[in-house]
């Protein structure tokens, strides 16, 4: 399917490009809004974001697939990233990854049947101080145990 | 003790607020001095780097070219992601408008008509608060074509914010111009240096956020006074992120020097519990562990660290008590730069695979003794042999920590049960310090 930015969107990507002496600087940002519009960065998206940007589809890829951020397919409504490094280790942040895949019934990386949650592993969030910390979607929740995760996980099915 | 970066002022984040408590006149006196005497009082401060190398301030500046025709531009760290950090974070929500100052300071001493703020994708929400602070000192005529007529001067910047996507290496300020100007993040062989040859090849200046949140009270209160906060050699403040195993986690802003003991103790609240300090990491996950026992006397700012055997990082002290599985952490920690590794250099792309393969053998079980030479080999062969300092960044940990607990390893290649070495750990201690108010 053709990806075209919404009216929105195109007017805050030509903001992003006026930002920058050259328009290939705007490619972290154009991504960005292309995954906000459709959720993930398809191949449609990279063509459209090369267009406009006056890039290579391949220069393109090539920063997609450099950072951990753009989805390189449809994630859950909700994608809960779960810290597990030391400072979220050592507070209990691998129990808490370790529960919810069990909870979901899904591995690193995966979406439920009913793509309502997709789950990942994430490097330190900079929560160490309000350890241990889930993100879901954009927003962090810190200071969490198995139950207080299990009550946001309720919460977020009862919100469908 | 007087808070520099965060101090205990209600809603501070408010422009107006900022305002009223002296916001902005850092900036208008500055716009009256010459470049050069704002570069000088940088210097004299004796400011340093708090993105972790902790270089001079004033002593980078002083690299940008003066006479060229090029652009000239200044980018502002806040790719955050060493574990164990979270200082920067709490400057964009609790104080952006002394970060925006400072930006304007900083920016007019080496002429940079345009400057980014890189902030790690993952901060969405303190991308917001920032993006938000712009918009008003924008509105106000702080920045922008309008900041002649507000303070006038000559001089104007215009102030972006670019954001990241989740990437450890764009931290590394190489790595960071790439990702800026929309490459892959790859670091850049050094020399040419970013003051010569930096964003599309221009003078270019990056610098932490905590260290430039430091330039309007230096400005205001002068270099004399920033000079004797703290320890003479490394003068300030630092927000000292304290995380793990502490009754208080969380961000203390301290002077220089005060000892690694009252931080854990005294400021985080010691240990849940009342159980003893296996390990310390001192300056956030790149920085050499140190032992329970060698925490005694050990004061925080570059060069007591040095002597101490670790480095100041980004201030990020994260604890660990007699129960820690160190090798479970090391293996989370290999695993980590091992992922990170942009795989630019063999050294570090093989070597940081190698690390965690051999650690997460050791997890099992399934390790032996030659596994624990064969670390510090391999960690070895990586010091130094690679365009960046990730490598180092992924080789100190396991270094020293199998080095500095060896015992400990020893005992625990080839079991699974945790071993603690009771012995070797720091003891519960009183100190005399008063307990000073504590930050948010
Ligand atoms: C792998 C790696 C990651 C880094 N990450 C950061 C970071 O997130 N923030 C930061 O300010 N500096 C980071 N640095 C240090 C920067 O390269 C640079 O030294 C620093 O931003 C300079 O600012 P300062 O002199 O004000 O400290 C990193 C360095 C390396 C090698
Ligand atoms: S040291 Fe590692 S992270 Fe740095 S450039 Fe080489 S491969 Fe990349
Ligand atoms: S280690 Fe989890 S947020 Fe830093």
């Amino acid at each position: 399917m053709e990806f075209k930015f919404n009216e929105e969107n195109q007017n805050k990507l030509n903001t992003i490009i006026s930002h920058y002496p050259v328009k290939k600087a705007a490619v972290m940002g154009a991504l960005w809004l292309a995954q906000e519009q459709s959720g993930w960065i398809s191949g449609e998206v990279m063509k459209e974001v090369a267009n406009q940007l006056e890039m290579t589809l391949e220069e393109v890829l090539g920063v997609v697939t450099f950072y951990t951020m753009y989805n390189q397919k449809p994630m859950g409504k909700f994608h809960l990233q779960v810290c597990t490094n030391v400072s979220c280790m050592l507070r209990g942040g691998a129990l808490i990854f370790d529960h919810i895949k069990l909870k979901l019934g899904i591995d690193d990386m995966h979406v439920t049947d009913d793509k309502m949650f997709s789950l990942e592993e994430v490097e330190c969030m900079g929560s160490c101080g309000t350890a241990p910390m889930i993100a879901i979607n954009e927003d962090y929740f810190e200071n969490l145990n198995i139950s207080e995760v299990d009550n946001i996980l309720e919460s977020l099915k009862n919100k469908n | 003790m007087e808070k520099i970066i965060l101090p205990d002022i209600k809603d501070l984040h408010l422009i107006d607020i900022y305002i009223q408590h002296g916001g902005f006149a850092a900036a208008k006196k500055a716009f009256t001095k010459t470049t050069d005497d704002i570069i000088d009082e940088v210097k004299k401060s004796g400011l340093r780097g708090r993105g972790g190398a902790a270089f001079l301030a004033g002593l980078k500046w002083s690299f940008m070219p003066k006479s060229t025709d090029k652009p000239k531009y200044l980018c502002i760290n806040g790719d955050e992601s060493e574990p164990g950090s979270f200082k920067d974070r709490q400057i964009f929500e609790y104080n952006p408008h002394q970060l925006i100052e400072g930006i304007l300071i900083t920016a007019y001493a080496i002429q940079a008509k345009i400057v980014y703020i890189y902030i790690r994708g993952e901060y969405h929400k303190w991308i917001k608060l920032m993006q938000k602070a712009l918009d008003d000192a924008y509105a106000r005529g702080f920045i922008g074509e309008k900041m002649k007529e507000t303070f006038g001067t000559d001089f104007s910047c215009e102030v972006y914010i670019h954001k990241g996507a989740g990437a450890y290496i764009c931290g590394e300020e190489s790595s960071l111009m790439n990702s800026l100007e929309g490459q892959r993040g790859y670091p850049r062989v050094k020399p040419p240096f970013p003051a010569q040859n930096g964003l599309w090849g221009n003078p270019t200046t990056i610098n932490n956020v905590e260290t430039i949140t430091n330039v309007p009270p230096i400005i205001n209160k002068g270099w004399e006074w920033f000079s004797k906060i703290g320890e003479p050699r490394h003068p300030g403040t630092l927000l000292f992120g304290v995380s793990g195993h502490v009754n208080k986690p969380g961000v203390y802003e301290l002077p220089t020097g005060t000892l690694l003991t009252d931080i854990i103790y005294k400021y985080a609240g010691g240990v849940p519990g009342d159980k003893k300090i296996l390990c310390v990491i001192p300056g956030g996950s790149s920085m050499p562990p140190l032992r329970g026992d060698q925490l005694e006397g050990v004061k925080m700012d570059a060069e007591s660290l040095k002597n101490a055997g670790s480095a100041i990082g980004t201030g990020g002290v994260i604890v660990m008590d007699e129960d820690t599985d160190l090798v479970k952490v090391l293996a989370r920690i290999a695993h980590f730069y091992h992922h990170e590794s942009c795989g630019q250099c063999t050294p570090c792309r093989e070597g940081t695979g190698w690390l965690e393969k051999i650690l997460k053998r050791l997890v099992k079980g399934e390790g032996s003794s030659s596994d624990l030479d064969l670390l510090i080999s391999v960690a070895t062969n990586i010091e130094g042999n690679t365009i960046c300092a990730l490598g180092e960044a992924a080789a100190w940990p396991v270094r020293f920590m199998v080095t500095r607990f060896r015992d400990y390893f020893e005992e625990r290649v080839s079991k699974e049960v945790s071993l603690s070495v009771k012995n070797k750990v720091h003891s519960m201690r009183n100190t005399s310090i008063p307990l000073a108010p504590v930050t948010r």
